[in-house]
């Protein structure tokens, strides 16, 4: 009994991996590669050549998540990092408050708090009409339906993936190893990048991989906050799967995403010097 | 030769094969995904076509349950308070209850829901639906998902139903539906930035550059694209499709569309975000109600008229219920009390007088409304505009990968 206590404790979670992400996919996998329509139904024909097509007709696509969900990324890191800092080091007896204060957009449903966006920045809206008319920004000034709406909507709706696990990690750093790196005579900003920063690493690394991956495969902020040129991946894969039920291409698409999305991951953990990549997730 | 004194034999059983444990369990695990591959194919679901005793064969042993489940768009029924007056009075006359859902969002969402339940011949939980003509519909009807509809039992439709209304193209003999309400694709506009509109070709004009608003159902714009080049989108070719892309890619190109939007375009043209838009008629006219000094036009070159359809799914448990309903909805007292909350056209054209003699008998606001609802164009159309109102295209299957391969590129880029 003793020899199976551990096999028994990982069945729970090992058949609900099982069933619920490795039958779908293979089951999409299967899909990818099969010819037909949804009227006369798909068959399977081994067509590895959607592959080939949904990265030459969607490339422009594929790059835009990319390049959105790296930006969303940067701009989270920059803005979470200092927050989290701050609530770990001077947030003293409050510091449950300040967390509840960064995770109470989370009461509030992803697509309201989205939709809300759209009313305040609306060209005639509450925040752009007063500044128009006091001429600090010319008529046809919009935010709505930019790259910069986009992004901003994505760090928006994010950012406390971000602070949340740069906060754990730094909440660990012990104050006396930066005591103790200032009684060395280490300059502020010295005990900062050489004690501080290596120690919250891998709260960076968590934070970055939990906001990227999401990010990139967004498609709700490129819908409501995006234009005809901010079309993203998650649009595309939306609307074949389900406007043209086209779900051999969907599935393709998917795929794609989903192997770029883990071959870039894994060179960015090879770039941080993580030896490995789960464990310093897990952390 | 006797295998036992075959060379490669030997070898091959008494040395190492150079095949590790774990080569052996990569192999297996391959051809097991492979299997597994090639299991899974989706079966072809095309239906057989209709036998000629389809109706009577599928009605012939259906019977009244008293129960409905009836589902429908968001505000596409009167209320009142948590109230729905015309299904209560459906109730009292029949002794059928209602149990009504408001579960349609989007089309093309909704069948996406329902098909594997379809297709695996499941309850989908509705005996009653409300499906737009639209490539969705097309496909309903298609694999055989629809009831064909006992029309000995829909007398009030045959009597009371406008003969626009009647035997539509994508439903021939309205064989499986009939329309709940209609609507046009026209134009909208705010008249504090827009001049006076009357062309399409407003919708190409540089004044209105980045306030411009389409549609991005692929069908919406692509008839607008269409009236463009004056090609009535009925009889258009594949040719046509890729001149009327090419126009809309144009007007994308230059900058002049804000967002292609879905039914969220109205919210934009009431904030400000467009100024001139492809707008649905119901819409416009329930803002025009409320107040807002915006204009509804059928343009010279064309427009869409589109209708939502009542239809019973092939799994309905209480299909005569259902039944029940359609024909019970084309009673024009009952129309009218539809038409008066829904502001889309209804499609009993009686119940224009219906609502002026309400009018009449009203006073202030209420009588100002419904004056409106009974006289406005955007719910009874003109003779002049109804004209100039094409349908949605009805497309095969194969037609439809190249019409979506021209259009979607362009709302989708």
């Amino acid at each position: 009994m003793k020899r199976l206590t551990p096999y028994l404790l990982v069945l729970p979670g090992g058949l609900w991996l099982a069933i619920f992400m490795v039958v779908p996919m293979v089951f999409m996998a299967s899909v990818s590669t099969q010819e037909g329509d949804v009227v006369n139904g798909f068959a399977q024909t081994f067509n590895v050549g959607v592959y080939g097509e949904v990265l030459g007709q969607y490339g422009t696509q594929f790059l835009r998540s990319a390049s959105y969900g790296l930006a969303a990324t940067a701009v989270s890191l920059l803005l979470a990092y200092p927050v989290a800092y701050w609530i770990a080091f001077r947030g003293g007896a409050r510091k449950s408050t300040y967390l509840l204060l960064v995770l109470l957009p989370f009461f509030v449903s992803f697509v309201l708090r989205t939709v809300s966006w759209k009313f305040l920045l609306a060209d005639d809206g509450l925040l752009l009409a007063p500044l128009k008319s006091a001429g600090l920004l010319p008529g046809d000034f919009h935010v709505l339906q930019t790259t910069a709406a986009v992004i901003g909507g994505l760090v928006y709706n994010y950012l406390p993936f971000m602070i949340l696990p740069i906060y754990v990690a730094l909440e660990r750093v012990d104050p006396r190893t930066v005591e103790a790196a200032r009684d060395l005579y280490a300059s502020r900003r010295g005990a900062f990048t050489r004690i501080v920063l290596p120690l919250s690493l891998p709260g960076v690394f968590a934070g970055v991989l939990m906001t990227f991956v999401p990010m990139t495969a967004d498609y709700v902020n490129a819908a409501i906050l995006g234009g005809p040129e901010n079309t993203m991946i998650g649009n595309i894969i939306q609307t074949e799967y389900l406007v043209n039920n086209d779900y051999p291409t969907a599935a393709a698409l998917s795929f794609t995403l989903m192997a770029a999305m883990l071959v870039g991951i894994f060179a960015y953990a090879r770039a941080l010097g993580t030896e490995n990549v789960l464990e310093a997730a897990a952390r | 030769m006797d295998p036992r004194t075959t060379p490669a034999f030997l070898r091959g059983m008494t040395q190492s094969r150079s095949v590790t444990r774990r080569d052996a369990f990569r192999l297996a695990g391959l051809s097991a995904a492979g299997l597994a591959l090639s299991a899974c194919g989706v079966q072809g679901r095309k239906a057989a076509p209709p036998k000629k005793d389809a109706v009577a064969d599928y009605w012939a042993s259906k019977q009244k349950n008293g129960t409905l489940r009836f589902a429908n768009w968001p505000l596409y029924i009167d209320k009142d308070g948590k109230k729905y007056p015309s299904l209560e009075l459906f109730t009292a006359d029949t002794g059928i209850k209602v149990t009504y859902a408001e579960a349609i969002q989007e089309m093309p969402v909704f069948f996406g829901k329902i098909q594997p339940q379809l297709a695996a011949g499941n309850d989908i939980g509705h005996d009653l639906m409300v499906m737009t003509n639209s490539i969705q519909l097309n496909r309903a009807i298609q694999l055989g998902y629809l009831v064909p509809l006992d029309h000995s039992r829909l007398p009030n439709f045959a009597a009371n139903a406008g003969a626009r209304f009647k035997n539509p193209v994508w439903d021939p003999g309205n064989a499986y539906t009939v329309p709940w309400a209609g609507g046009i694709t026209g134009i909208a506009y705010n008249p504090e930035y827009v001049d006076e509109v009357t062309s399409i070709e407003d919708l190409w004009n540089p004044k209105y550059k980045g306030k411009v608003g389409m549609m991005s159902d692929t069908q919406e714009v692509a008839n607008f694209g269409m009236f463009a080049l004056g090609v009535d989108p009925d009889t258009s070719t594949e040719a046509d499709w890729r001149r009327a892309g090419d126009r809309l890619r144009r007007q994308r190109d230059a900058g002049l569309v804000r967002k292609y939007y879905e039914n969220d375009y109205i919210e934009a043209l009431v904030r400000g975000d467009v100024w001139i838009t492809m707008a649905w008629s119901g819409d416009v006219f329930q803002q025009v109600a409320e107040g807002k000094d915006l204009r509804f036009v059928v343009p010279a070159e064309g427009g869409t008229i589109w209708t939502d359809n009542l239809c019973i799914p092939k799994t309905a448990q209480n299909p005569v219920d259902a039944l029940t309903l359609m024909d019970y909805v084309y009673q024009p007292k009952i129309a009218a009390m539809l038409v008066e909350y829904i502001n889309y056209i209804a499609p009993v054209p009686a119940t224009k007088d219906i609502l002026a003699a309400k009018a009449a008998g009203e006073k202030g606001e209420d009588k100002e409304f419904l004056e409106q609802v009974a006289t406005s164009p955007m719910i009874y159309p003109s003779d002049a505009d109804m004209a100039k109102l094409r349908s949605y295209t009805v497309l095969s299957t194969a037609q439809e990968k190249v019409f979506e391969g021209i259009f979607q590129p362009i709302t989708q880029g």
